[in-house]
């Protein structure tokens, strides 16, 4: 296993032993306990099927598709092409992730010139995993995220105008220029954020899955389950929330997948100096649920896991854990001088671009020209340059808006000194929010 | 020297005189420190005493509060004092209160740094400002330096301080540079807990500050000056305990008080000092108690928005003219 990460930071062999029987073996323990509702644990056993093989010496090939449906695996016997997309799916998710490079790119610029402060994270290298999985969606599933939320956003459909203004700080972004780069929200594309601490996403889209299975069961609404994605990196699965997630997920089997985004690097912190066992997808089955480990700069791959992992939520069979190998090109954010990365190791993975990579499948497998993927580039070109020209020119926020949005009901805000709510006085947001 | 340098050179110089001084943290090893504070720490001490840890706050501050159980002095640094949230069960009542619960038999020797309030741009989860939150908890020690001769002397006194101490860095100071003292350079310098320091004399109006809002107050001095008002700025230095005869003996000079902070208004520290100043010298103020806060809202993203938010040396100013009656209506009337 060593060969697949920066062997400089790595000094002893993986125990690659017991995780098949330990899993097998506690597989009796997993079963939820029998309720009078199926919402909260149901007595059907689940069920774990085969595992990837482990000793083989590359992870870098893709563990497809492991322990879930068996209807994706009749799937792919059926379908008599072995084209994995349509012509149109080829182009919306090349479309998607080169709006992805080409926005992150944008902002790398805008940050130097000053049009944006702060901490600001780049996604690029990563564009399959959100382009993978997000275009399976639909507009009712929830999204959750991290500080590096551009693209998700921008995946799940925000306007590259919305996302661009909130990051300049003005009052036409998407959360009207009060959140900034790392808190993405709109309730509009059920992206639920946009958070800054690690792990803080997690539970919030486990929430968000609960919501969903509840509306559906308590509430008789609607006919098949919301999913949840919730994306998270590496380090995120150090920390105890992702933990105490997994096991309530199983537990409750909520429509959520866990999507590991694992780029090897929480800033300057290998992976496998943080971690006892470095292989993430493991850790969904010692919870309950399917792990699998997919490459994730091949976004075809992503999105075979994506479909299964997706379907499995939808028809209620519980969460599942999808570690994603992939690499961030730029730092860990744009103030992070990246020293402690081996050049190899980002020529290995500049090699693997997503972008280039379907490219080169869909000009291969002829489901589209060239020209075709240049008129798509020079039209994503337009609309992040389109962006930037709105984002400069929407104005600041005005000083009245410094007091909006803390409450729901701004009645929080107390009774001022004339006895009536504070609130109700035209005046008030014009202060500086005396106590 | 900068703030930078003078907390490097504290940390160094503690982990050389004694070895059971050891460094936690994200960040602090391989990549010298998030803000480079600890920088060329690993190479000097090893990775057994600086140690690089995983993303788990809850995880190694608990380690390290159970390592100072047991006669180790940890120092654990948070990236930011908002991750410390996650491991706030740890600093309040692993830390905190187990000299009390213990009756003295098991002392907390640790100390929780990094940096604390408002950066510039980050977002409402990294701008918050702990001290009071921290410095309403029986049993723990908060020191809040602004100088670089406040960095070096709390930080060694910290360390070898046997209670648990909370020290609020400031990311914007890191990198300001202040004149030092042959005497602040020598190895052996410490400042006593709970003492403020008078930054600069003064006999119309007290100002009280701490960290980053230090640097304003003295700002707003030299403004004041030009107007004939003389201000003394007091530096408080140490959030708890909180030298109460110091802010008193000044108040009964000077007569008026204005206090400065950058967190929440509500049960701030301007809070806890009016309080203290009402209950020990009422007699002798002429004019209300100013209190200038951080905005009672989130930390907005957007770059005006947050100048709104935060005190800027124009409120200290007014504050101080209110507070010497010398005319200037509330905020609320003034156009921007």
């Amino acid at each position: 296993m060593a060969s697949a990460f920066s062997a400089t930071k790595f000094t002893q062999p993986l125990p690659l032993n017991t995780s098949t029987s330990r899993s097998h073996g506690k597989q009796s323990v997993f079963d939820p306990l029998k309720s009078s509702t199926s919402f909260l644990g149901s007595t059907r056993k689940l069920r774990f099927t085969s595992f990837p093989k482990l000793n083989q010496p590359n992870s870098h090939r893709p563990s497809l598709v492991v322990a879930v449906s068996e209807a994706v695996k009749e799937k792919k016997l059926k379908s008599t092409s072995n084209l994995l997309i349509t012509k149109e799916e080829g182009l919306e998710l090349y479309e998607d992730m080169v709006l992805g490079r080409a926005f992150e790119d944008m902002c790398a610029q805008m940050y130097y010139r000053g049009k944006m402060f702060g901490f600001v994270h780049l996604y690029n290298g990563q564009e399959a995993v959100s382009t993978g999985f997000i275009k399976l969606l639909k507009k009712e599933d929830y999204v959750v995220s991290t500080y590096r939320d551009h693209v998700h956003a921008l995946s799940k459909g925000v306007p590259a105008r919305a996302v661009m203004s909130e990051l300049f700080g003005k009052t036409t972004g998407c959360c009207r220029g009060q959140g900034g780069s790392m808190h993405m929200f709109s309730k509009e594309h059920n992206l639920l954020g946009g958070f800054a601490f690690i792990g803080e996403g997690i539970p919030v889209a486990t929430g968000a899955a609960f919501t969903s299975k509840y509306k559906r069961e308590v509430l008789k609404e609607g006919d098949s389950e919301d999913v949840t994605l919730a994306f998270f990196g590496d380090g995120t699965c150090n920390n105890g929330q992702f933990f105490e997630c997994l096991n309530l997920a199983a537990l409750w089997k909520l429509p959520i997948v866990f999507v590991v985004e694992n780029n090897l690097w929480a800033i300057g912190m290998s992976h496998l100096r943080a971690t006892s066992d470095p292989e993430i997808w493991k850790k969904g089955p010692a919870f309950g649920m399917p792990g699998v480990h997919v490459d994730g700069m091949d976004v075809l791959k992503v999105r075979e896991v994506a479909k299964a992992a997706i379907g499995r939520a939808r028809r209620g069979e519980g969460p599942t854990l999808v570690e994603c190998e992939t690499y961030r090109f730029r730092g860990h954010s744009l103030a992070d001088p990246d020293e402690l990365r081996d050049p190899a190791e980002k020529a290995h993975y500049a090699a693997r671009d997503p972008i280039i990579s379907l490219k080169k499948y869909i000009i291969e497998k002829s489901l589209a020209s060239e020209a075709e993927l240049k008129v798509i580039e020079k039209k994503i070109d337009e609309v992040v340059e389109d962006a930037v020209e709105f984002a400069n020119e929407s104005p600041l926020p005005p000083r009245s808006q410094l007091l909006e949005n803390v409450f729901a009901d701004p009645k929080g805000f107390g009774i001022g000194p004339d006895g009536r709510y504070r609130c109700e006085d035209p005046k008030f947001t014009e202060g500086t929010a005396h106590v | 020297m900068m703030v930078r340098e003078a907390l490097n050179s504290a940390l160094d110089e503690e982990m050389s005189a004694d070895p059971k001084v050891l460094l936690m943290g994200e960040e602090v090893g391989e990549y010298q420190g998030a803000y480079k504070i600890s920088k060329g720490l690993l190479e000097k001490y090893g990775p057994e005493r600086v140690l690089d840890t995983p993303i788990t706050e809850a995880g190694f501050t608990g380690i390290g509060v159970g390592a100072a159980f047991y006669g180790l002095k940890p120092i654990v640094e948070f990236m930011t004092f908002n991750f410390s949230m996650q491991a706030i069960d740890h600093i309040i009542n692993s830390a905190a209160k187990t000299s009390y619960m213990s009756a003295g038999q098991i002392s907390v020797p640790i100390v929780f740094r990094g940096p604390n309030g408002a950066a510039a741009g980050v977002g409402a989860q990294h701008s918050q400002c702990y001290a009071s939150w921290y410095a309403s908890c029986p049993g723990l020690k908060v020191l809040a330096p602004y100088s670089s001769e406040d960095a070096r002397g709390l930080l060694k006194a910290a360390i070898r301080d046997p209670d648990p101490v909370v020290f609020l860095e400031n990311e914007l100071l890191y990198g300001e540079s202040f004149p030092v003292s042959a005497e602040v350079l020598d190895s052996s310098f410490c400042l006593p807990i709970g003492k403020a320091k008078i930054e600069r004399e003064g006999k119309d109006v007290t100002i009280t500050a701490f960290s980053k809002m230090v640097g304003y107050a003295l700002k707003a001095a030299e403004i004041l000056a030009k107007d004939g008002i003389s201000a003394e700025i007091i530096n408080l230095r140490s959030i708890r305990p909180l030298d109460r005869p110091a802010i008193n003996a000044s108040v009964r000079k000077t007569n008026r008080l204005v206090t400065v902070e950058e967190g929440f208004p509500q049960h701030g520290v301007g809070a806890e000092i009016c309080a203290s100043i009402i209950e020990d010298s009422f007699g002798y103020l002429d004019a209300p108690v100013e209190r200038i806060t951080g905005a009672d809202v989130p930390m907005p993203y957007a770059a005006n928005l947050e100048r709104m938010a935060l005190p800027q040396v124009d409120d200290i100013v007014r504050a101080a003219r209110r507070a010497c009656y010398r005319s200037v209506p509330m905020a609320a009337a003034q156009s921007y």
